[in-house]
């Protein structure tokens, strides 16, 4: 991988007016490729649904009902309400629900990189500037992670740890900082050799200024790009755990937990408990990736190839 | 050759005394392990009397040699729930886990090569925009989910296929019976097709991407002009000179694919009622039956481990390359 730095060799990017030809050309890029429009239009939606969700829910999401429970969609709710996605075991609004469970969903996805991206690049840096036996311990250690199925370590903490959003965060967070580790070590070390890093301490900078304020700022757009597709698969993965019960705690509504209680009402084909939630997981997930994609392309056009 | 076979033994070794000390802090973290084990109404003396029992007074290296002693010994404990070795519940349950991994491999293998190919060979075409937007919504699509879809539509509208249930064909051909295994091979297919489609079917999307990108490679190599300017028939071409290289990288990927379809099998199975180590988990995590769960975890990372090793002795015959 390579950053847009690597065309100029020696020099960090210019800031002004080439920062302005590049926005110009992501906006082009962006329009021209189309499908990154839908995504960043579901995302806007993802978003708007997490923040306002209180206001725009129809309904209270934790308000039972067992009179109208299992409520088919567009059936009638409450004082004159419409369950429009229907309503589940307790007679609770689905679409309310789903609209809170935006929430959970975004903010232990993004959460979860924030923690991983940070320890990953804090280790990927020291990695690869310093290298010898730092970088060998550091490289070893993510080996052994990586060869561990990643839902079984958390499966093994967060039992012991009990469910929870801050665990369940931090867990997940965890099980991502190999990634970000091993490209920002390969991007360091690459760039330690470049001439404005030497220049740079050939002015007496600390190494920690070096580090942080030379290094770092080249690495940030292969960052982004796998930050892109590591929210996709948190999601999916905070799905799966909340999906087995580890979670956050049941009095809040999140996809995969609106999942794990759609399961006891499969048999009797109460559709609409297992659709919806599902539909907001993949259109989430799905654009995620395609935004993902085309940040990858647009960043170093040599992948759209081979990718 | 040799060389390279040793230091990847001995980096299996390397990992699996790590998943021993992961799994071994992962009790420790959460304070005295001792809790996890007794009832939430036992009192002082209850609990003292089983920390000593679980020798949960002794100094941390002396509990990870001894975690490590009963480990080799295949001792986890006794189940909180069953009241038996948790060890021997897990092994009971794992032919079925196998069975179900390695079907949903075969599934992200088998159907990825010809998808990837189509659309490479019909680069820029609608072909290639269909398949490769499938592969994108494959995914993005959790398993689980897939499943439950399944289970709708396949299962109760449309009730070709069973929502549950399995039909043993490891466990009789472990035990020798070969007949029963060979008569039960069809119904255990029957049955495999739908967890084995969720749970595989995100492997396969990735796959495909991955076999059409490296096909796109190799097309474009001096070789597979040469062998075109020879004469020989462009499906000649295709599979015995470029598929050759170009599913290499799919190997490559399956040994770390097994770690994806064993995370998939714990959430899949449960949601199958397939009767594995999975469902097992699931079960043992709503008791917190600590043993069970731990014994799982590591059967299941030893037996990834395994996987990955004999996936990278395989590429060692396939790709010669790798001798050198």
């Amino acid at each position: 991988m390579t950053t847009p730095a690597d065309a100029i060799e020696t020099l960090p990017p210019a800031r002004g007016s080439r920062a302005r030809r590049e926005i110009r050309r992501a906006i082009h890029s962006f329009i021209s490729a189309k499908w990154p429009i839908l995504a960043l239009l579901i995302l806007v939606a993802v978003v708007i649904a997490a923040i306002f969700g209180p206001w725009l829910a129809p309904m209270d999401p934790n308000r039972q009902n067992i009179i109208l429970r299992l409520a088919e969609p567009m059936a009638d709710g409450p004082r004159g309400a419409t369950f429009w996605m229907g309503s589940d075991a307790l007679g609770r609004d689905v679409l309310s629900r789903l609209l809170y469970g935006a929430r959970v969903s975004l903010l232990v996805g993004i959460a979860a990189i924030v923690v991983g991206g940070a320890i990953g690049t804090l280790a990927g840096l020291v990695s690869g500037y310093f290298g010898g036996w730092v970088d060998d311990i550091i490289m070893r250690l993510g080996d052994i992670q990586l060869a561990y199925p990643f839902i079984l370590l958390a499966i093994m903490f967060l039992v012991v740890l009990g469910p929870g959003l801050v665990n369940l965060i931090l867990v997940l967070g965890i099980g991502q900082w190999v990634t970000y580790a091993r490209i920002v070590r390969a991007q360091t070390l690459s760039l330690r050799e470049k001439e404005f890093v030497e220049a740079a301490r050939a002015l007496g900078d600390s190494t920690a200024s070096i580090i942080f304020r030379t290094i770092l700022p080249n690495i940030i757009a292969p960052l982004t790009v796998i930050a892109s597709f590591n929210v996709a698969s948190v999601i999916l993965a905070e799905a799966a755990l909340s999906f087995l019960g580890l979670g956050v705690p049941p009095s809040v509504p999140t996809w995969g937990s609106m999942l794990a209680e759609s399961r006891e009402q499969l048999i009797a084909n109460r559709w609409w408990l297992a659709l919806f939630p599902g539909v907001a997981i993949v259109l989430t997930v799905l654009s995620f990736n395609i935004m993902g994609d085309w940040l990858r392309d647009f960043l170093d056009p040599r992948f759209k190839e081979t990718a | 050759m040799w060389n390279y076979i040793a230091r990847r033994l001995l980096q299996s070794v390397i990992v699996i005394i790590g998943v021993t000390l992961i799994s071994f802090i992962a009790m420790q973290i959460g304070g005295d392990p001792t809790y996890l084990f007794v009832s939430e109404r036992a009192t002082q003396e209850e609990i003292e009397a089983a920390r000593r029992a679980l020798g949960f007074d002794r100094p941390l290296h002396i509990q990870y040699l001894s975690f490590l002693g009963d480990l080799v010994q295949g001792d986890f404990g006794n189940s909180l729930s069953y009241r038996q070795p948790a060890m021997g519940i897990v092994l009971g349950a794992l032919p079925a886990t196998i069975e179900l991994t390695f079907f949903s491999m075969f599934v992200a293998v088998v159907f990825a090569i010809p998808f990837g190919i189509f659309a490479a060979l019909y680069r820029g075409t609608a072909i290639d925009g269909g398949i490769m937007a499938f592969a994108m919504l494959g995914q993005s699509i959790p398993g689980f989910w897939l499943g439950i879809m399944m289970i709708l539509f396949f299962g109760l509208n449309l009730a070709w296929l069973p929502i549950s249930g399995h039909v043993p064909f490891l466990m009789p051909l472990i035990q020798g019976d070969i007949l029963t295994a060979i008569r039960n091979l069809p119904g255990a297919l029957y049955y495999l097709i739908m967890p084995g489609l969720a749970i595989g079917f995100y492997s396969l999307a990735r796959n495909a991407r991955l076999v059409r990108s490296s096909m796109l490679e190799v097309l474009g190599q001096d070789y597979v002009r040469t062998a075109r300017s020879k004469g020989i028939t462009e499906g000649s071409v295709i599979v015995n000179h470029a598929l050759r290289n170009a599913w290499l990288p799919v190997v490559t990927m399956i040994g770390l694919e097994f770690g994806f379809l064993l995370s998939g099998v714990v959430v899949i199975e449960t949601v199958f009622s397939w009767p594995g180590i999975g469902r097992l988990v699931f079960n043992a995590i709503n008791q917190r039956d600590i043993p069970v769960v731990q014994a799982a975890v590591i059967v299941l990372s030893l037996l990834f481990v395994a996987l990955n090793l004999i996936v990278d002795l395989i590429y060692l015959r396939i790709d010669p390359r790798v001798k050198l």
